[in-house]
Parts: structure tokens; C-alpha cells; sequence
């Protein structure tokens, strides 16, 4: 198992979104994809001072964690050292506002079908050395 | 305890970040279930390109997993960490694999890590069968297609394959391999006997 990494987090988990303990949407799965609008890169939310007042610092971290590229649900908690139940109120809001976007892990219709099962398969094969 | 030096993936990048590359379409998950000190950790890292990473998940007073965040300012919570690491595995598909604890009081937090995974390597340390009945119980609970995989420590008693299968109750056409968890080459060959399985199934 994993040690616990040292200390708490400065910010406690229900502050960080607010208070707000339930995703507003509500789909949100652990490897959901996150990625910015066109709307969030244009807006110029990278800085602090003209961004939007009603954006949270969390949800600011979090849409400069998407500046980079897309990311998944799990590796942002992993980023902005929040759990992912945080992650998902935060992404929920800010999609509800339409400064991201969220796709699920495989598109819904080729879930877990044999195709996919074989290219992980081979994938797989082909990492042995 | 897995307590080796755990060597670290022949098949880590360096240069690999926490976004996704573009061409990432399918991100698919595996459970690499057991109990503590059994090797998950040791597992992923071996096969991970990523360091491997954890979040930590809430746990309330009642040991309950909590799916989101209600309760967590009035109650003693606890947390337990999850481990994940992710290998790529070339035309947009991005494995992740999450080490899962399996004590029946992660039951909720095992649903939902558990939902929309292609399936289950359960890895077993053959000194303490016992240690495992949790976990197959919740695999089997969950539904989920899984392989068992004995993760090989210099003590263990050299039991048969058939008492071993005895012991853990394993139906007849649930792959069981031995691993050494350290090892990149032999992760693997657990990860590909559970996804062949995986696909027999499909076939059948």
C-alpha cells in the first residue's frame, strides 16, 4: 500500500468547490476526458485578475491544468491534489458553463466490444521484450 | 509483505505527462485487485509508464465509501489511498490499470472504481489464501470477468495448481497463473492471459 502522502491538503476538499458536495450532472467516471472549450482558451481565464468573478480558485486550477491538453477525471484529482469526487462537482460546473468539456472513457457504442479487446491484447504482446 | 525491491517498468516514459496525447479515443481500465501487501502497487508499477499515481478517496465514519463529498465536513472521515498507473498501447487505446483493495468495507468505493472495467487480475500471495476471499467475493459480486494471478514469493509452500484452485473455489475456466509482480515481461503475460480470457469469452 501506499503511504499517505505527508500533512493535509491547505485546502479542505468540500472548500474547494465551494461547499457544493454533489456533481451538478452527475456522469462524470473516474476516466471521463476532460478538455477546455474553445470558449475557456479564448476567454482569458489564465489570469486571475480579468478572469470571470464567478470562477472559483479551484475551478481556475483546474481549467490551467486543461491549458496543457486533456485529462482524465482521475489524473486531474491527481494534479490539483483533490479527490475525485471534488474533481467531478468542479468539471460538472464548469461544463454547465461551457468552459469544458467531458467525453466518456470509450465511445458508449464499442464498449467492451471483442475489437477493442483484441487491440489491448496485442498491444500488450507487443510490449514484451 | 511484496517486500522486494520493486524494480521499475522496462516500459516507463520519462517524457510521458499526465495529458492525454490527441489520439487517445479509448482509455480502458483493469482492476488489479488483492488484498494489502499482496503486490498491486509492485504490479503496476512494473508495466506502468507513468510513475504510478494515487487519489485519495473518502471513507466515512461507517466505512463507507462516499461518492461524493456530502457529510465530509461533519464526519471523522477516513481515506485510503488508490494507486493507478497507464500504459499506451498504440492506436488510441490507453490502458489504465487501478490497484484495488479488497476488504469488504471499500464495497462502494469497488463499485465504482469497478464500473466499466473490462475486467479483473487478482493477484493471490499463497501464504495467506485466506487474505483473498474478500476480494474474489466482491469480483464475483461486481460481476466482473477476472483471472487470478499467484504472485510467487521465495517462501511460499509449493502447493498444486488443484489444491490451489480448491482452496480458492475457482470455477474451471478462470485462467490461474503465477507472476513475479517485479518483473515487467511477467505482468504482462498475467495482463494478456486475463485479456485473452477475456476475449473466449466474447468468442463463446
Amino acid at each position: 500500500m501506499t503511504p499517505r502522502r505527508a500533512g493535509r491538503p491547505l485546502v479542505p476538499a468540500y472548500l474547494s468547490t465551494g461547499g457544493v458536495a454533489r456533481p451538478s450532472r452527475g456522469s462524470l467516471e473516474r476516466l471521463s476526458v476532460l478538455t477546455r472549450t474553445d470558449l475557456a482558451r479564448t476567454d482569458p481565464v489564465r489570469s486571475a485578475a480579468s478572469a470571470p468573478a464567478e470562477l472559483s480558485a479551484a475551478q481556475h486550477a483546474l481549467l490551467d491544468a486543461l491549458g496543457g491538453g486533456s485529462l482524465t477525471v482521475v489524473e486531474a484529482a491527481v494534479l490539483l491534489e483533490l479527490p475525485v469526487s471534488a474533481i467531478r462537482v468542479l468539471a460538472d460546473a464548469l461544463t454547465d458553463q461551457g468552459l469544458l468539456r467531458a467525453r466518456p472513457p470509450v465511445p458508449v457504442s464499442d464498449l467492451p466490444d471483442y475489437d477493442l479487446l483484441k487491440r489491448v491484447a496485442d498491444g500488450l504482446r507487443a510490449l514484451k521484450h | 509483505m511484496a517486500s522486494a525491491p520493486s524494480s521499475t517498468s522496462g516500459l516507463r516514459r520519462p517524457d510521458s505527462g499526465p495529458h492525454l496525447p490527441d489520439d487517445a479515443r479509448h482509455l480502458v481500465k483493469i482492476l488489479v485487485a488483492g488484498p494489502f501487501g499482496v503486490g498491486k502497487t509492485t504490479l503496476i508499477d512494473s508495466v506502468s509508464e507513468i510513475k504510478p499515481l494515487h487519489t485519495e478517496e473518502h471513507l466515512t465514519e461507517a466505512s463507507v465509501a462516499v461518492d461524493d463529498l456530502a457529510g465530509v465536513r461533519d464526519k471523522t472521515t477516513t481515506t485510503v489511498a488508490i494507486d493507478f498507473g497507464r500504459i499506451s498501447l498504440g492506436g488510441g487505446v490507453v490502458l489504465y490499470l487501478f490497484g484495488t483493495p479488497g476488504q469488504e468495507r471499500f464495497r462502494s468505493l469497488w463499485a465504482e472504481i469497478a464500473y466499466g472495467a473490462l475486467g479483473a487480475l487478482v493477484l493471490v500471495d499463497t501464504r495467506r489464501l485466506d487474505d483473498s476471499f474478500g476480494v474474489l467475493g466482491l469480483v464475483e459480486e461486481t460481476g466482473l470477468p477476472y483471472a487470478v494471478a499467484l504472485n510467487v514469493f521465495p517462501d511460499a509452500r509449493p502447493y498444486t495448481d488443484e489444491q490451489l484452485r480448491g482452496a480458492l473455489d475457482l470455477e474451471p475456466g478462470t485462467p490461474m497463473v503465477t507472476c513475479d509482480a517485479r518483473d515487467t515481461n511477467s505482468s504482462l503475460d498475467a495482463l494478456i492471459t486475463l485479456v485473452q480470457h477475456l476475449i473466449e469469452r466474447k468468442d463463446a
